[in-house]
């Protein structure tokens, strides 16, 4: 049934469409894409850049301009590693209603937990080191998650204001790590771990050289595959999807609220706690005061742009992926602010929830209120 | 003026949402001191049209006129403004703020909080509706709630009050006191534009009645002076099929409920205290009793939603209160909730997924947690066939369908699993008439195979058609279920509590 | 160490500036709950505020245009989120991070040339004599104007709420947004304007932090104080009493915990940082395990009104 959907615009109605629309459910990234480079252009012109030039140099240059390219590339699997990874698990939360937006908090402690079970092994350097290394950083996750998991189970706390309370608990206690307990006995004095990525034991290497692929990108794919066979066939999944759109029906499917807050908390921080190791032992190489860059938070903006869908996911986390090192590349050659390109995120993400409204309603012109 | 002695006149009037038309030039009057019946089915149009009147739904072609002048409500407030008052059927209450401040809120100019709260003793005592202006609207029964609309509506001295279904939340005795008030408000001069279905009160009650058919006027009759009969035959539009009757023969104890006490499931909810009965195999257990008395508590209690203490529910003798939905279906216990859209059914999904929701365990649709899509679409599609629900496959999104086919889907979802005992909450409400037979037909037909059937509903009408033995909820209390066939209406009132909140009749 | 040197009197007139900014945010975002729509954008419009009511402060030399500034850019990005969840339908949660995430890169790219400028002064009021006086002079005779008008409007909110027709109004709308509907409240203006004032106070808050209580520029400066407005409204319980106690309380944790620093406490400094968002999670838990508290909120926060009939 039609409805105004605000007084200020009596002459467009909003129409529930009875089904969502397949077309526009594909269509709708595509088009906040589009929205927000020519609304970034905008900015950039504000700014006194070439708006063209800028777009170009974002999306276009990392992967084939001549000169750059062969860096950049591999950037972008490095890049969209974490962010896949991360997105992945929280988008079993987000379709369950449970908002998980602290994993830039799980991620600093799974990077902590598996730096510590390396660092206190160092310098046995067997093939177990690793392995340890990756359960530790899951584990490590996995319990970070649990404090907001367990608190909105059993306690009712909203688990958006802990989970994200929580990042700057571990920020700090990231900071005491760098410069306390962790800190190279041989670095000087300076803040910072030993250096991981260069001990054999804990090293995350670049698995094919050239592609920027490691372990943490292997990862991220086998995560996809699973989370598009758990939502697509099971039960877990069904379960989910039934519990975001309709609570009350879940409870009478049977479905355990506590233990479903729990599980999906569990996924999103062991996966965010695995992108935090495979960071430190790789790209990042070490525990340092400004180990983390925002990608717990930049892997939210994937999760709804991928449509909270695992091979959407895939796509939103290379195009994130790549604005990161478009926007380095655009730094570096027009000047432009890093600040400008997070902003530029935060906009894709307001283009998409806009857009998102075509899947769900239609969108009429009345040409007549009343009739004469 | 042709139409000078009706108070409101109503030309013509068509509104048409996509897909469906609403009404088509519906035309018809209401005399002051008159009380005006509309008589029709679910999805006549009834309540396209009093939104209409009220304001809240603007009508894509025709005329009304209040008393010879144009009546073009903007919004409910125009309306109200030029003498329009509405009670709706789901009261547009506000359940954490009190009597007064709901009163206030409805009112254009409501005088100060002290000064109102006179006015609403005044006028609920002159009326016969006793409320207390201080309490929390939450607290009160559906009686109680319904007075809050009354008696907002009459502050503002309306010259037209629309009644939408105001009995269906009654018992027989608060039914009673109501229409005193409406005829009180008829010798006033006020005219009373009542919606209902229940024919038997609009003859007892209404001057005039207009009757509406797929959106449209297809008749108009004095009630006192026609049959319930001939009014159901323009309702519906041909004759009506009673349905089969049934031999009855109660074989043993299939579930014993024994001293069952609950919290409630919502803030507002009501608890269950000390619910006592038993149901045979091959019975139907007709529970009745006013919305809001505990019927959201009993079902969820019994379908494992809401767990309750060990030793108070028994299943074939075996103690289930602990149990889960899941494992409670497993031992043929199933159940259907009242609200379709968001509790039995989930709106987004497609009817494929909604046959998993329930069946997923007894009809194999899984394989170690896998699901089976293919064989989740035939039992879907068997729903469909079996139950003749109108869609244009599995596929389609649950709240895509009708409230009639999405409930005979819910029903035959559960029916079509072999149940031993079947819950079910409100079975036909909203429902067609011919959906509604078809469903009270296939409750009885399980039964008539042996399994046991608990039907909750607020429509004693089906309640005494289909039930063996008949109950009431009152305030979370089950009075002592009694054989259907030795009941008159009196003791059926009293059974559901008499009059709500007034000093014992 | 030194407990001596830290002075309870002080402490109390330095933590009623520590807890303006969060007084000022959550004031506003128990307005928007209260109308029944949770915006998780406080962080991000409080930064907006900050880094708009210090650049315009700075350029102009006028700390009251900065604040007015402040109001005006925030409350415009709250408009945005206005915008998708009111007229839109988006979900308010994912919208509220938007904003936040948003907030955060603009301000970062507005405040580029302003790193390291110092801001014009916002001088107490001068009450004569009466700072002077012992104990209650420096508490409550000798704040900037800010502080006063946040504890005005503590009391000019709960008054609006609980006392007003148009206060009652809004919290219809919180409590059951399809019935204020039938009954013909302009649910979605309604939510608007109470979407802007949030916007509006929570730019006040930002721009408190970069002009006082700081004063300087530094990305992401609130370091969670939005977070924590959103937490205080719910240890407030929605009142707007409640929420200038537990802005206090989180004031006084902020504070004393900075003095205990600087009294050379042997307790790391990161853990000493970490206590406020440790305690703010505590009370939360604390005030959301009581039922009286989960009633207390609107009934309709965060669901998504279209309406159908």
């Amino acid at each position: 049934m039609p409805g105004r959907a605000a007084g200020m615009c009596g002459m467009i109605a909003l129409e529930k469409r009875p089904q969502p629309s397949r077309l526009w459910a594909l269509a709708t990234p595509l088009l906040a894409v589009l929205l927000t480079m020519i609304a970034g252009g905008l900015l950039f012109a504000l700014l006194g850049k070439d708006p063209f030039a800028a777009i170009r140099t974002i999306f276009w240059d990392p992967l084939f301009d001549p000169q750059f390219s062969g860096y950049s590339r591999p950037q972008l699997l490095v890049k969209a590693g974490p962010l896949i990874l991360i997105a992945i698990g929280l988008s079993f939360g987000f379709r369950a209603g449970v908002w998980n937006i602290g994993a830039e908090g799980q991620y600093i402690v799974g990077a902590l937990s598996g730096a510590a079970v390396g660092l206190a092994l160092y310098p046995y350097d067997g093939w177990i080191v690793f392995p340890a290394m990756v359960l530790a950083g899951l584990a490590g996750g996995i319990a970070w998650a649990m404090i907001p998991a367990i608190l909105r189970a059993y306690f009712k706390t909203n688990e958006i204001l802990v989970s994200l309370l929580l990042v700057y608990v571990a920020e700090n206690l990231l900071a005491s790590m760098a410069v306390g307990p962790l800190r190279n006995p041989e670095g000087g004095g300076f803040p910072g771990s030993r250096n991981l990525a260069q001990w054999s034991g804990s090293a995350n290497p670049e698995l094919i050289a050239g592609t920027g692929m490691h372990w943490g990108v292997v990862a991220a794919f086998i995560a996809v595959i699973a989370a598009y066979v758990l939502l697509a066939r099971h039960m877990f999944g069904f379960h989910v999807r039934l519990a975001g759109q309709a609570p009350r029906a879940a409870g009478f499917a049977g479905v355990d609220p506590a233990r479903l807050i729990i599980l999906c908390l569990g996924i999103s921080g062991g996966l965010a706690g695995l992108a935090g190791l495979f960071e430190v032992t790789g790209p990042a190489g070490q525990i340092g005061i400004d180990f983390n860059v925002g990608y717990g938070f930049t892997a939210i903006i994937v999760a709804f742009l991928g449509r909270l869908n695992p091979i959407g996911i895939l796509l939103a986390g290379l195009l994130m992926a790549l604005t990161y090192i478009g926007g380095e590349l655009a730094s570096f050659m027009l000047d432009i602010p890093m600040a400008a390109i997070q902003a530029f995120q935060g906009m894709l993400l307001f283009f998409l929830l806009a857009v998102d409204l075509l899947v769900n309603f239609r969108i009429r012109i009345k040409r007549r209120e009343i009739a004469p | 003026m042709s139409s000078g002695a009706d108070l409101l006149r109503v030309d013509g009037l068509t509104k048409a949402y996509p897909g469906v038309v609403a009404n088509r030039d519906v035309t018809f009057g209401i005399k002051a001191g008159n009380v005006h019946a509309l008589l029709g089915e679910n999805g006549a149009g009834k309540s396209t049209l009093v939104k209409m009147i009220y304001g809240l739904v603007r009508p894509d072609a025709g005329r009304m006129q209040l008393a010879g002048l144009p009546h073009t409500p903007g919004d409910p407030r125009d309306a109200r403004a030029s003498g329009v008052g509405m009670v709706f059927q789901h009261f547009s209450l506000f359940d954490a703020l009190d009597v007064g401040e709901n009163i206030a809120l409805g009112m254009e100019n409501a005088p100060p909080r002290r000064a109102l709260a006179k006015a609403i003793r005044d006028v609920s005592t002159a009326y016969g509706l006793p409320l207390d202006p201080g309490r929390r609207v939450g607290d009160l029964s559906a009686g109680e709630r319904q007075r809050v609309e009354i008696v907002r509506c009459l502050l503002q001295e309306p010259r037209l009050l629309i009644m939408d279904e105001p009995t269906s939340v009654l018992t027989p005795q608060e039914a009673r006191l109501l229409f005193g008030t409406l005829r009180k408000l008829r010798a006033e001069g006020v005219a009373i534009l009542y919606i209902s279905h229940k024919l038997e009160e609009i003859r007892a009650l209404c001057d005039s009645a207009t009757i509406l058919r797929q959106g449209e006027v297809v008749g108009s009759c004095v009630p006192a002076e026609t049959s319930v009969r001939a009014m159901a035959e323009m309702m519906v539009g041909d004759s009506l099929r009673a349905p089969r009757a049934r031999p009855h023969a109660p074989g043993d104890v299939r579930l014993s409920v024994a001293g069952l006490s609950t919290r409630p499931v919502s803030p507002f909810g009501t608890a269950l205290k000390d619910v006592t009965f038993e149901v045979r195999s091959g019975e139907i257990l007709g529970i009745g009793g006013v919305a809001g008395n505990g019927q959201d508590e009993l079902l969820a209690s019994l379908s494992g939603e809401m767990r309750s203490a060990s030793g108070h529910i028994r299943l074939e003798g075996r103690d289930i209160g602990r149990l889960g939905p899941n494992p409670r279906r497993a031992l043929g216990l199933l159940a259907a909730p009242e609200e379709r859209l968001g509790h039995a059914a989930a709106p987004d999904m497609s009817l494929t997924e909604n046959g998993v929701l329930t069946a997923h365990d007894r009809e194999g649709l899984t394989r170690r947690g896998m699901i089976d899509w293919r064989r989740a679409r035939a039992f879907a599609e068997g729903v469909i066939t079996r139950f003749d629900v109108r869609t244009p496959g599995p596929g389609t999104a649950a709240r895509a369908l009708s409230g009639g086919n999405l409930q005979k889907f819910v029903i035959g979802r559960e029916i079509l699993q072999r149940p031993e005992l079947l819950v079910v909450n409100q079975p036909t409400w909203g429902v067609d008439a011919s959906a509604a037979a078809a469903i009270r037909q296939a409750l009885l037909d399980l039964a008539s195979d042996g399994a046991s059937v608990i039907v909750i509903s607020q429509d004693l009408d089906e309640l005494m058609e289909i039930s063996d033995r008949f109950a009431a909820l009152n305030e979370g209390r089950l009075s002592a279920p009694r054989e259907t066939a030795d009941l008159g209406t009196e003791e059926i009132g009293l059974m559901m509590g008499g009059a709500h909140g007034l000093a014992p009749a | 160490m030194n407990f001596g040197s830290i002075d309870p009197v002080l402490l109390i007139a330095s933590l009623m500036v520590a807890a303006t900014p969060i007084v000022l945010a959550a004031l506003g975002e128990l307005v928007v709950e209260k109308s029944g729509v949770l915006n998780l954008g406080v962080e991000g419009m409080m930064i907006t505020g900050a880094i708009c009511g210090f650049a315009v402060a700075t350029e102009t030399g006028s700390p009251l245009a900065g604040f007015a500034a402040a109001a005006l850019g925030a409350m415009l990005l709250s408009l945005v989120f206005g915008l998708l969840t009111q007229v839109m339908l988006s979900n308010q949660v994912a919208t509220g991070l938007a904003l936040t995430l948003f907030g955060l890169g603009i301000s970062a790219l507005i405040g580029q040339d302003y790193i390291g400028v110092k801001p014009p002064r916002t001088q107490p009021i001068d009450f004569g004599g009466l700072g002077d006086l012992p104990l209650l002079g420096p508490v409550l005779f000798n704040h900037d104007w800010v502080v006063y008008l946040s504890l005005f409007m503590v009391f000019a909110t709960g008054f609006f709420l609980n006392r007003t027709r148009a206060g009652l109004v809004l919290r219809a709308c919180g409590e059951n947004h399809d019935a204020a509907h039938a009954i013909g409240i302009k649910v979605v203006r309604i939510r608007l304007a109470a979407i802007a004032f949030g916007g509006a106070c929570a730019g006040l808050g930002g721009a408190y932090l970069s002009l006082v209580r700081v004063p300087q520029w530094t990305e992401g400066m609130t370091a969670g104080a939005g977070w924590i407005a959103l937490a205080i409204v719910v240890f407030g319980a929605w009142r707007a009493g409640g929420v200038l106690l537990g802005a206090y309380l989180f004031g006084g944790m902020t504070v004393l915990q900075l003095n205990l620093q600087a009294a050379g406490v042997a307790l790391p400094v990161e853990y000493l940082s970490m206590s406020p968002y440790l305690i703010t999670i505590a009370v939360l838990v604390v005030m959301s395990a009581r039922r009286r508290t989960r009633l207390a909120a609107p009934a309709a926060l965060g669901r998504v009104f279209h309406a159908s009939s």
